[in-house]
């Protein structure tokens, strides 16, 4: 099942080469290099300020970097030149740090309008909810565990609920690429799990980017798989958690200063 | 699962019920001599501000976009409608706004105008492209917020100041009166006001079923969701500038057909409606009448203009503003959902204070569940 990239054979899903990104002097990303393949799930750490939402913000069109390439599928398209929705539109998805839902809406509205298909203004006064889409609603429903609130308002969702309607709404959008930022954020422990099952059930059908803090749950959902050291807006090492953990460095600047290390 | 798969319900019968007060039964009452052409004439003005709430609630209380200059539409349109009568008054020579400045022969903008159907494409046409340019170049450059509002009101003002100037052969500040005729009918004609009256109340109620419709439709949930958290919908796919833009020129059109049926009713129309003050008070009745409904700032309007035309002679006259500005600053404090909003918020305090006192009475019952209103 778990599948060793190998990254000359076959064409990245998503390539970043030399990205810089500095705010008022201070580099938030640093000559950052990073390469996916499709249908991976990989998983980024990094002590905070390491640049990890910066990363996903220049990713999804949110900043624009100073230097570097960033390109996607196969260096079809250029991501640098295109704006959020656009990005959207070849198939990004992301799920904020803060669980970021349409509060006033109910949890069905809030899959429907991340349906994909159409985003004009033609298709949304004319378009139906056919009902192939309801029936992928009702199964996104059942795979993010709100069936039972499918007409409650997205803002009465308990914290956790709210990110797994996110991420309800990344899946609804039918995403090659989802990018998940700290999904176990707040929390407890059994939703952590819970939310790890869920990732890790995505796996392979979608190419799935986490950043975590959580270790346990890193090594919940890593499994083997790669895991990507980020520190000062570079990558410091890449490989599976055991290795990583194992790694001076990283013990040094992220998992030395942390007591949450397994 | 109902075929409505959205929230909210539209009240059809409710509605149609006042659909036909107001266009059929107030209008007989008038020709029966009950209702008097006063009263008559006042409600029609009432109506007028209630599209043109309407119009600012689309943008207000719908996507989130507070627009300080939708008295510039509305203004537009009986600018329009203003051009039209002016050509139709005929007689020799041309008006004094004219002559005033030297010129003996219409500018030739005002020929077409003869033409009724040639003014009411103008009534849409030129509002809605000064919001679609306007509009663009603001949400392209993502301009939110109170910026919007800013500049909103900014070009309003500039307008009015062009409009003030003799030179743009608009009438300056005098604008333009002594109209005649509409299609062929005096406009003196108690008849002819019951119809603008019956053109009026048919607008708002279309205005009304068309916004309701709108609102319902997916686009009302994305216009909501840009509301709500407009980097979402961003990140969503969706070009919300696109969203924006479109809304912000359906409002435009919508301003200035109630400005068009406004100006033939009460007669003139000048640059004094452009003024700032205007735009404020529109936005005062939609923020008492009910902001995010359709029904609440047609109510706000017809209520607050109903209590402007008792309060604003006689002895509280000089209290007026003071009386706003003090219902403004209790709604906004205590009626967050303005006076639409009010018998939810009332019954949601009784079964509150019942709930405490039936909790205190029987301790070991079940816990109340929380009251979280916003």
């Amino acid at each position: 099942m778990i599948v060793e990239s190998s990254h000359l054979a076959k064409p990245f899903l998503l390539a970043a080469e030399g990205l810089n990104k500095s705010f008022d002097g201070f580099k938030a990303i640093n000559d950052l290099n990073f390469y996916l393949d499709e249908g991976e799930l990989r998983t980024v750490i990094g002590p905070n300020g390491a640049g990890k939402t910066t990363f996903l913000d220049l990713i999804t069109g949110r900043t624009q970097p100073d230097q570097g390439t960033l390109v996607w599928d196969d260096a079809k398209h250029d991501l640098l030149k295109l704006n959020e929705y656009e990005i959207y539109r070849l198939g990004i998805g992301r799920k904020f740090q803060t669980p970021t839902v349409y509060n006033d809406h109910t949890v069905t509205e809030n899959l429907i309008l991340s349906l994909a298909g159409s985003r004009g203004i033609w298709h949304s006064l004319f378009g139906k909810v056919t009902p192939a889409q309801r029936e992928r609603i009702a199964e996104i429903l059942a795979t993010i565990k709100l069936t039972n609130q499918a007409y409650r308002k997205a803002g009465e969702l308990a914290h956790g609920q709210k990110q797994w309607l996110e991420i309800g709404m990344l899946l609804a959008q039918e995403a090659r690429l989802l990018l998940v930022d700290e999904p176990a954020a707040g929390m407890t422990d059994e939703e952590t799990y819970r939310t790890g099952e869920l990732l890790l059930s995505l796996a392979g059908k979608h190419t799935i980017v986490v950043i975590e803090h959580d270790m346990t749950f890193v090594r919940q959902i890593s499994q083997g798989r790669k895991v990507t050291v980020l520190h000062q807006g570079h990558v410091l090492c890449e490989g599976p958690v055991d290795q990583v953990q194992a790694d001076e460095r990283v013990i040094e600047v992220y998992l030395g200063r942390k007591s949450k290390v397994a | 699962m109902t075929k409505q798969p959205f929230t909210g319900r539209l009240h059809t019968p409710l509605l149609i019920a006042l659909a036909v007060i107001l266009v059929v039964v107030i209008p007989l009452l008038n020709s029966l001599g009950i209702i008097s052409n006063f009263t008559l004439g006042n409600w029609g003005k009432y109506l007028c501000y209630g599209i043109l709430a309407i119009s600012i609630d689309l943008l207000w209380g719908y996507t989130g976009l507070l627009c300080l200059g939708q008295a510039l539409f509305f203004t537009l349109g009986g600018y329009m409608m203003g051009m039209h009568l002016m050509r139709m008054i005929g007689g020799d020579g041309v008006p004094t706004f004219l002559s005033m400045v030297g010129r003996t022969e219409w500018p030739s903008f005002f020929l077409p105008f003869s033409s009724f159907p040639f003014a009411l494409l103008m009534m849409v046409v030129v509002p809605g492209m000064l919001a679609y340019v306007f509009g663009y170049l603001a949400f392209r450059s993502r301009i939110k917020g109170v910026y919007f509002s800013i500049l909103t009101q900014a070009l309003t003002y500039g307008a009015a100041l062009l409009f003030f100037r003799n030179e743009l052969l608009m009438g300056g500040n005098n604008g333009f009166t002594d109209f005649r005729t509409l299609l062929g009918f005096s406009l003196r004609e108690d008849s002819t006001k019951r119809w603008l009256y019956i053109a009026t109340a048919l607008l708002l109620v279309l205005v009304v079923w068309g916004c309701k419709w709108l609102t319902h439709s997916r686009f009302g949930l994305i216009q909501r969701a840009i509301r709500d958290s407009e980097n979402r919908v961003l990140f969503s796919g969706y070009a919300t500038a696109n969203f924006k833009l479109f809304i912000f020129v359906i409002s435009a059109v919508i301003a200035s057909l109630a400005g068009a049926l406004f100006v033939p009713q009460v007669g003139i129309i000048n640059p004094s409606e452009m003024d700032t003050s205007k735009s404020l008070e529109a936005v005062v009745w939609v923020a008492l009448g009910g902001r995010g409904t359709i029904v609440g700032p047609v109510i706000g309007a017809i209520s607050v203009n109903a209590l402007k035309s008792w309060a604003s002679v006689g002895a509280t006259a000089d209290f007026w503003p003071l009386m706003l500005g003090g219902a403004f600053v209790l709604v906004v404090l205590f009626m967050p959902k303005g006076m639409v909003g009010l018998p939810a918020q009332i019954q949601g305090y009784i079964t509150r204070v019942s709930r405490n006192k039936s909790a205190a009475e029987s301790p070991s019952s079940e816990p109340t569940p929380e009251a979280t209103k916003p």
